[in-house]
């Protein structure tokens, strides 16, 4: 049963027994010779047993299946090692080595005979050099359309010329308004101050001409401009759902209100909080937008579902050079 | 001496050493090195701690690339958390749920690796402003500051790559703004934006492939190779230094050389930052992309914000008046430009033109070691103050929503009061900033007279008795 004790003793021993560094000789030393300090190497010995400690914990931690919070405790393991690790090292640099403040020139600024050198190779380097300006320009041509041909092949990344899609809308005359599901919406399913997402039948959801919101407003708190009369099907507007800002979804609606602070409904873009009024064609209240929104035409059908009179009034998406040169068009 | 074999560690160096010199000739370049000076200051420790943060930064990245999935290929999530089941999402999304719930140790490397990339820019940030107003970009160390305000350019872009590749609501709400403003550049937007995304938002599938090798070869090589000039720089100039005695001059450097002094303690900070890192990865959560959901174009969710470092520019798009320009039909600048694009244009444009701005006006052709204090500049520091109030204030009104929402202020009001502010403010802390520097300089010649007088005083008494 000595087995413990054995330890202990040889413990002890490590910590009590020291042994000073052999003298060199008897040269000058470069490094400073400081004064002893066990204390702090008994204390850096800890910190390190501890670091070791920590880092089987985060083994452990690690090991272990379905253990409560395993994220968190791994992370603090991990954490602590390192963090006496670091007080360990740190103790080494402040207190077990001596902290020299030594001084040094900078370096010289400039070697001027060395500069004057290198023009002066370069410059003799071309005594058999009659048509300097000749090789200069055609070295620059063969340089330009070198770099040119590696260039180009860049234009395989992705459609540069192409501007057809950016006014391609995937609705048109006809195509019902579905909701997430592909479930077809009904007039009589919106609700005045509620707010509904609705896509072109079929079509591609991610597509950004296809979501649309819907609202409900009193026919008789509309006034849409002449150039989109007729676009509300009894009060029900659709707008593009993508801002005309950045290109976020609009997915904010501010109503019902609470007078006097918000003057009237509006459609809100959580990202910028681009503001558009949704009775006046989805023209622009408050916030960063350059345009309108961008409004579909709609009717309710015989059977009461809703359905696209045709695309938008203008281009969707964000600004972009040409997006008020032509309008929106059906696929 | 030298050839007799000391036995023990001094042994072994010496043969290693040895070695090394008889098949490079690196004896004494590796001696220069031991014996590198570190000027002490605290404030010199901001870019070593930004250096860690990459460290770990490429470690952590390193783990997570082994499980991520670069697809935005659609597929329906039936793993283990319950509140996605059945949910259409992209194969990059199920992949990093997958990282954060099921991957043993994926979530603390996942948020290790979030915490990281704050802290790293934090870091450069901090550093920056440290060598702008201790002048510390003067000659000759212009190149060193102009690499380092690309590091800065370069980390920003590494950094919403990263969470870009995450595709779920808030990383697709951020490529969709990210869209807009490429699309914002005059002339050239929408050609530019259909050729990085293979098509209009939200692009085609080689989109994803291309951010990943960015974020994950492309762009850290870059900022290798960007660290590396910066370090060499450094190096081959030296340190600058505060004057904090007599012996400091432009000629020479006091410090704790690089080995044994520096060496114990730099690695203290590097350990320091892992586990600082590493604590935060575990305990503090960051970015819980399982409760975002799935991006879709036609979704977005209130209150969202981006990482910090992306908080100045979602307050320029915010606060700037809803102004495209449009000549003629032709939409000439875009609003997302005057935000996304000219405000970090000017920001940077300062930064990067300062050292030859102040060069010209100044007059002040000479070589510099030594650091300015803030107030032995009081005109850069007023301008830098101002600068940074322009840029702090906007980054405030990016959070203006948030303002809202906690304190019931309206929205409105706020972005009217920043449309302001921004403009006066700067000014009045500029102004401050400059009358405090004088008072400063002044304050120390009263003390240095006074010091003096009470010297001559002294000396006066002394020979009088």
């Amino acid at each position: 049963m000595a087995r413990p004790r054995d330890i202990v003793v040889a413990a002890a021993l490590l910590a009590v027994g020291r042994r000073r560094p052999k003298l060199q000789g008897d040269r000058e030393p470069i490094v400073p010779r400081g004064r002893e300090q066990p204390r702090t190497e008994l204390a850096v010995v800890a910190l390190l047993l501890a670091t070791g400690l920590f880092a089987a914990a985060f083994i452990a931690f690690y090991a272990l299946d379905r253990l409560p919070n395993q994220t968190q405790l791994m992370g603090g393991a991990l954490g602590l090692a390192f963090l006496c690790l670091a007080a360990a090292l740190i103790l080494v640099g402040k207190q077990l080595i001596v902290t020299e403040e030594i001084e040094e020139d900078y370096p010289v600024p400039e070697h001027e005979t060395e500069q004057e050198t290198i023009a002066q190779i370069v410059a003799d380097s071309g005594s058999r050099i009659t048509r300097k300006r000749l090789l200069k320009a055609s070295f620059g041509v063969a340089g330009a359309a070198l770099g040119t041909a590696l260039v180009v092949p860049a234009a395989s990344l992705g459609p540069v010329i192409d501007m057809n899609p950016f006014y391609a809308t995937t609705w048109r005359r006809g195509r019902r308004l579905v909701d997430e599901n592909g479930r077809p919406w009904r007039a009589s399913d919106i609700e005045p101050d509620d707010f509904y997402t609705a896509f072109p039948e079929g079509a591609d959801k991610e597509n950004v001409s296809s979501p649309v919101v819907l609202v409900r407003l009193p026919v008789s708190e509309l006034h849409l401009p002449a150039e989109n009369a007729g676009y509300d099907a009894d009060g029900i507007v659709a707008y593009s759902k993508i801002c005309t800002h950045a290109g976020c979804a609009i997915s904010l609606y501010r109503t019902p209100l609470f007078q006097p602070d918000e003057p009237k409904p509006a459609l809100v873009c959580p990202c910028h909080y681009s503001t558009f009024d949704p009775a006046d064609g989805g023209t622009v209240l408050f916030g960063p937008a350059g345009r309108k929104l961008p409004m579909l035409p709609i009717t309710a059908d015989a059977s009461g579902f809703l359905r696209a009179k045709g695309t938008f009034d203008e281009a969707v998406g964000p600004s972009w050079w040409g997006v008020r040169m032509r309008k929106a068009r059906p696929a | 001496m030298g050839r007799e074999d000391a036995k023990g560690a001094a042994g072994v160096i010496r043969k290693l050493v040895r070695f090394l010199d008889q098949r490079s000739g690196t004896a004494p370049l590796l001696r220069k090195t031991l014996r590198y000076l570190f000027p002490d200051h605290w404030s010199f420790l901001l870019g070593e701690v930004a250096l860690y943060a990459f460290v770990v930064l490429v470690a952590t990245g390193t783990y997570l690339a082994l499980f991520y999935t670069d697809s935005t290929h659609q597929v329906v999530y039936h793993g283990p958390y319950a509140p996605l089941r059945g949910q259409e999402m992209s194969q990059a999304y199920r992949s990093v749920v997958y990282i954060s719930t099921t991957v043993k140790a994926g979530l603390l490397i996942r948020q290790t690796h979030h915490w990281a990339a704050d802290v790293f820019i934090a870091a450069i940030v901090l550093h920056v402003l440290r060598i702008f107003f201790t002048g510390a970009y003067r000659k000759p160390r212009e190149v060193t500051y102009w690499i380092g305000l690309s590091i800065l350019v370069v980390a920003l872009l590494e950094g919403y790559i990263g969470y870009s590749l995450v595709d779920d609501l808030l990383s697709g709400m951020g490529l969709a703004i990210g869209y807009g403003v490429a699309l914002s550049i005059p002339f050239v937007g929408a050609n530019l934006a259909t050729l990085i995304w293979d098509g209009p938002f939200p692009g085609a599938q080689p989109f994803f492939g291309r951010m990943y090798i960015a974020h994950v070869f492309l762009i850290p090589a870059l900022l290798a190779v960007l660290l590396t000039a910066h370090l060499g720089l450094v190096a081959l100039n030296h340190h600058t230094q505060f004057k904090s005695t007599r012996r400091e001059t432009d000629r020479k450097l006091v410090g704790v050389p690089l080995f044994p002094g520096q060496a114990p303690r730099s690695l203290g900070l590097f350990m320091a930052v892992c586990g600082v890192l590493f604590l935060l990865g575990g305990l503090a959560q960051i970015n819980p992309i399982w409760l975002w959901g799935p991006y879709h174009t036609y979704s977005s969710t209130n209150g969202a914000q981006p990482d910090w470092y992306l908080g100045w520019l979602i307050g320029a798009l915010r606060i700037m008046p809803g102004w495209d320009l449009v000549v003629d039909g032709y939409t000439l600048v875009p609003n997302p430009f005057w935000g996304g694009v000219l405000f970090p244009g000017i920001v940077f444009g300062f930064l990067a033109s300062w050292p030859l701005v102040e060069r010209r006006v100044t007059g002040d052709f000479g070589y510099h070691n030594v650091l300015d204090r803030p107030r032995d500049a009081p005109w850069r520091t007023a301008i830098g103050m101002g600068m940074l109030t322009w840029v702090v204030l906007i980054f405030f009104a990016g959070a203006a929503d948030r303002v809202d929402v906690f304190f019931d202020i309206s929205y409105t009001a706020q972005i009217w009061f920043y449309r302001g502010a921004i403009w006066i403010f700067p000014a009045i802390v500029g102004g401050i900033a400059y009358r405090v520097c004088i008072e400063l300089q002044r304050g120390e010649v009263i003390e240095r007279d006074r010091k003096q007088a009470e010297q001559e005083a002294a000396v006066a008494a002394a020979g009088s008795r």
